[in-house]
């Protein structure tokens, strides 16, 4: 009976919701038997995709030994599995799938960028150490060029290693000094096992196969077979050899059991001959130090920039890894002083087109937003259809679309509306003063609608006795708005057009779609500070597109700094709106 | 007595035939003002359609002063495999349906948990969404780069990092938590605790109660939820020309600036002609949902 009374009163509410409770109660009495039946089902459907798939994903990360992400997803699988199969706990059981997102795509970013910031992540620097040890390991090679180039098939033995089977035409001549004496050399990866790298001579030659191609040598004619296969191993076929050509780009094959010394025999890009090399220079995990071998000049690790760098500052190459910098990025950014001009220029036009772009679309919204706050005006749905046009409009469209306007020789806005020959008329995008207009028009244009928007709705929410008492006690028009409407709009208003700031303040769209941070500063910088960037804009040229290399550190130093800036401006307009509040009461 | 007063008296009094020239000075003028306005508002879009409609992409001699569909069968022949428009518009549809989809999906069930139920870090859970709303994607690129990056050296192309529709989609989805969460904590809220309680009492379990009673409540304002998110994504930019790199995988609004961004083929008909079809539904959809565009702005739901 009470459940009854309950429902009457919610009835009187509201109709549409009773009824709404009442289909769904039949539901559940037409869906009928154990109603937790085909939930549990359905439950245990999706937990169980969930799993296949973490599966699936452990099972690559195992394939490539990545210990700690595998660690990660088998332990969110855990819990997922733990929260889902658990009776209770209602409130995780809601909230996971979304917290998961979260942490893995928002959340995190948030925190990597905080992390980046103090590293030197970028160009030169987007790896671990030891990828960088092994790239510079790779490059500090040096093939004798002295040497000879020996012919070469690959040979497999039966514990699938590899061993190189060399045939030399080219080191030793005959008293012709035209004819070469053929030498055969056999060795393999590792070269204490028995055949280690030596030249075949007498018996052993016997084991030896060759080719049925000659190769002749001008001019008597005499011609020579290279050696093909060696008792006891399979020989690789052309086809064998592609396939496995990145495993052989670094085989070493040593001559002698100081590889440091002596060298190796490295295949060329081809896998068809080989050539003694040797490391020029050599890394010791010891010391973390490289060694160039030549003159024996030190390059030890610096992990503070994340370079081989010598005592006088010479690198080995430019591959370097990711190191923690501290505070570099920072200082790079207060304590550069080339950077310090063109960095306040940047900072106070952001400010300058936040400021504008608030200020011009609120003017113009609140204007129109008191022009037809008028019920004697027809047509108003017209006007308005037609005004929140730009607003509706993609806004990456009306960026490129303004750009395109605003073009120089036959632009619309040059050519057709303010009637200038092609060539006479107004830079917009070439010359910076120009440029800058062009972009706060393109903004005004796309935000004033929102303002015209949210003036009206805040307009029509202020009571109507205010106003005419006010015009009772014979206030002007100016004085009702300056007195009254004004004051009341700012304190709904204030908090979205602190938003708006915000947003303006990182509008990198319209900046990169319009002239893209341009007209190009002054290049002997080394950055380029366009005449239109904001912060943002510039920070996306430091990341992705600048000729420098990209420096991800620095790029992200600047948008923590730019977050705490917007934070905090946001949080003083916030308090102030508090402020306006206690005032209108 | 100012006119102000006098014109308020004569609105009480009832609507008198007004002289033209008294006409003019209380509505006439805002007339003017409103005309040049919308002037000012529709002459790009007009400019949009006048030069995709055009045989010639400089149209020097004013607006419509040709007609012809030829951009538009251009742009759907697909005889230019670098600018597969039809591809984009696959792409951009399937990326944003499953990206709105998913993120509504996920904010109301949390939004559910915020408003229903009580437990430990539920205040500092909603305040985190709101300072984490707080952090414009765009400041994250690098993050979201380097993150991508990695999850496309683990499980390479085509899969979930760069490079790939579902590497986007990801990105969005743990966007929509921050973004639509406390929006949807107001609606649900709006639902009287009373239907729960009801249905808890007739045995309803507690997925029967969100699944076949509150979400069916909610479900206009999810779908309206839905569409505005599905516009915000689809005219992203930002993010999908970071992750994409290869004109197939292209969205619309990435893809759209190839026509006029290559300096030796610049083609600003074809553009247009591309930019009506993209800018259509959106728009349309736009108009449709005013009503509760205006009402979500006010509320803070700003269009990103």
């Amino acid at each position: 009976m009470a459940r009854k009374t309950d429902d009457q009163e919610v009835a009187k509410e509201n109709p549409i919701k009773t009824a709404a409770i009442l289909r769904a109660r039949r539901k559940m009495v037409d869906d009928g038997g154990t109603p937790s039946l085909r939930g549990t089902i359905v439950k245990i459907i999706l937990l169980g995709l969930a799993d296949a798939v973490a599966l699936f994903v452990s099972l690559l990360l195992i394939a490539q030994h990545q210990w700690v992400y595998l660690t990660g997803v088998v332990v969110v699988t855990l819990i997922l599995n733990w929260i889902y199969l658990r009776r209770g706990g209602l409130p995780a059981k809601y909230l996971a799938p979304g917290v998961l997102f979260l942490l893995c795509f928002s959340f995190s970013v948030v925190v990597y960028s905080g992390f980046i910031a103090f590293t030197n992540y970028g160009g030169q620097h987007n790896g671990s150490k030891q990828d960088a040890i092994d790239s510079v390991q790779l490059g500090a090679m040096v093939t004798d060029t002295n040497a000879p180039w020996m012919e070469v098939s690959i040979l497999e033995d039966n514990n699938k290693k590899f061993y190189v089977l060399a045939s030399d035409f080219m080191s030793e001549f005959e008293a012709d000094g035209a004819t070469a004496v053929p030498h055969y050399y056999l060795g393999g990866e590792d070269f204490k096992a028995a055949t280690g790298w030596h030249e075949i001579t007498g018996d052993e030659l016997s084991k030896v196969t060759f080719s049925d191609s000659q190769i002749t040598f001008k001019p008597d004619g005499t011609s020579y077979q290279a050696a093909t296969g060696y008792e006891g191993f399979k020989t690789l076929t052309i086809d064998q050899v592609t396939e496995l050509s990145a495993k052989f780009a670094t085989l070493q094959v040593p001559v002698s059991d100081n590889i440091d010394a002596d060298g190796w025999m490295a295949l060329d890009a081809q896998a068809q001959g080989v050539q003694r090399t040797f490391y020029d220079s050599k890394y010791d995990a010891a010391t973390d130090t490289f060694t160039r071998l030549s003159d024996g000049k030190l390059f030890p690790a610096d992990n503070s920039i994340g370079f081989f760098i010598a005592e006088d500052g010479e690198r080995l190459n430019d591959t370097g890894w990711q190191a923690f910098v501290g505070m570099k990025n920072f200082n790079t950014i207060f304590g550069n002083e080339n950077l310090r001009a063109p960095l306040l220029k940047i900072f106070s036009w952001t400010v300058i087109f936040a400021v504008a772009s608030v200020l011009s679309t609120f003017v113009l919204g609140l204007a129109l937003a008191l022009l037809f706050n008028d019920e004697r005006i027809r047509g108003k749905k017209i006007y308005r259809a037609i005004m929140i046009l730009p607003y509706a409009f993609p806004g990456f469209l009306s960026a490129y679309v303004w750009k395109g306007m605003f073009s120089f020789e036959y632009g619309f806005i040059n050519y057709n509306i303010l009637g200038f020959e092609p060539g006479k008329g107004i830079p917009w995008l070439a010359e910076e003063g120009a440029a800058k207009w062009a972009v706060l028009l393109c903004n005004l244009w796309l935000g004033f609608p929102y303002m015209f928007l949210i003036t009206t709705g805040a307009l029509q929410a202020i009571p109507a006795e205010l106003t005419e008492s006010a015009v009772i006690d014979g206030a002007t028009p100016w004085q009702q708005l300056r007195l009254i409407k004004l004051p009341l709009l700012l304190v709904s208003l204030t908090p979205l057009l602190i938003s708006s700031f915000a947003f303006n303040f990182n509008n990198f769209t319209i900046i990169y779609l319009i002239t893209g941070g341009g007209p190009s500063g002054d290049p002997s910088l080394g950055v380029d500070v366009g005449g239109t960037d904001i912060l943002i804009s510039f920070v996306y040229k430091i990341a992705f597109s600048s000729s420098q290399g990209a420096d991800y550190g620095l790029a992200s130093a600047f948008s923590i700094l730019i977050f705490f800036i917007v934070g905090g401006l946001s949080m003083i307009g916030f308090r102030r709106t508090r402020f306006l509040e206690e005032v209108a009461e | 007595m100012s006119t102000a007063t006098t014109e308020e008296y004569t609105r009480k009094i009832g609507k008198r035939r007004m002289s033209p020239g008294r006409w003019f000075l209380s509505l006439g003028w805002k007339h003017i003002v409103g005309l040049a306005v919308s002037v000012y508002a529709i002459f790009p879009i007009l400019y949009i359609l006048s030069v995709a409609f055009s045989d010639n992409a400089d149209i020097n001699s004013g607006l419509f002063s040709s007609f012809t569909f030829a951009n538009f069968e251009k742009l759907f022949a697909g005889d230019d495999p670098d600018r597969p428009f039809v591809q984009w518009i696959i792409n951009t549809v399937w990326i944003a349906s499953v990206s709105s989809i998913g993120s509504v999906f996920l904010s109301a069930l949390a939004a559910y948990s915020f408003s229903r139920q009580r437990f430990r870090g539920r205040r500092s859970g909603l305040l985190t969404l709101i300072l984490l709303q707080m952090f414009p994607s765009v400041l994250g690129l690098v993050a979201i780069y380097a993150i991508l990056s990695e999850l496309y050296k683990l499980f390479g192309d085509n899969s979930i990092g760069l490079n790939s529709p579902w590497g986007l989609i990801l990105v969005y989805l743990g966007g929509s938590l921050g973004g639509g969460t406390y929006l949807m904590y107001g609606f649900f809220n709006t639902v009287p605790k009373e239907i729960d309680e009801a249905a808890k009492i007739d045995g309803a379990t507690h997925t029967q109660i969100y699944f076949q009673i509150i979400l069916r409540l909610v479900s206009p304002i999810l779908a309206v939820q839905m569409l505005l998110s599905f516009i915000g994504i689809s005219s992203d930019f930002i993010l999908a020309s970071i992750v994409m790199n290869k004109p197939d995988q292209f969205t619309l609004a990435v893809g759209l600036g190839l026509f006029i961004d290559q300096p030796y083929s610049k083609n600003w008909a074809m553009f247009c002609a591309g930019a009506v079809i993209a800018a259509t539904p959106i728009v349309a959809l736009f108009l449709g949902l005013q009503r509760y565009i205006v009402s979500g702005l006010t509320g803070g739901a700003v269009k990103g």
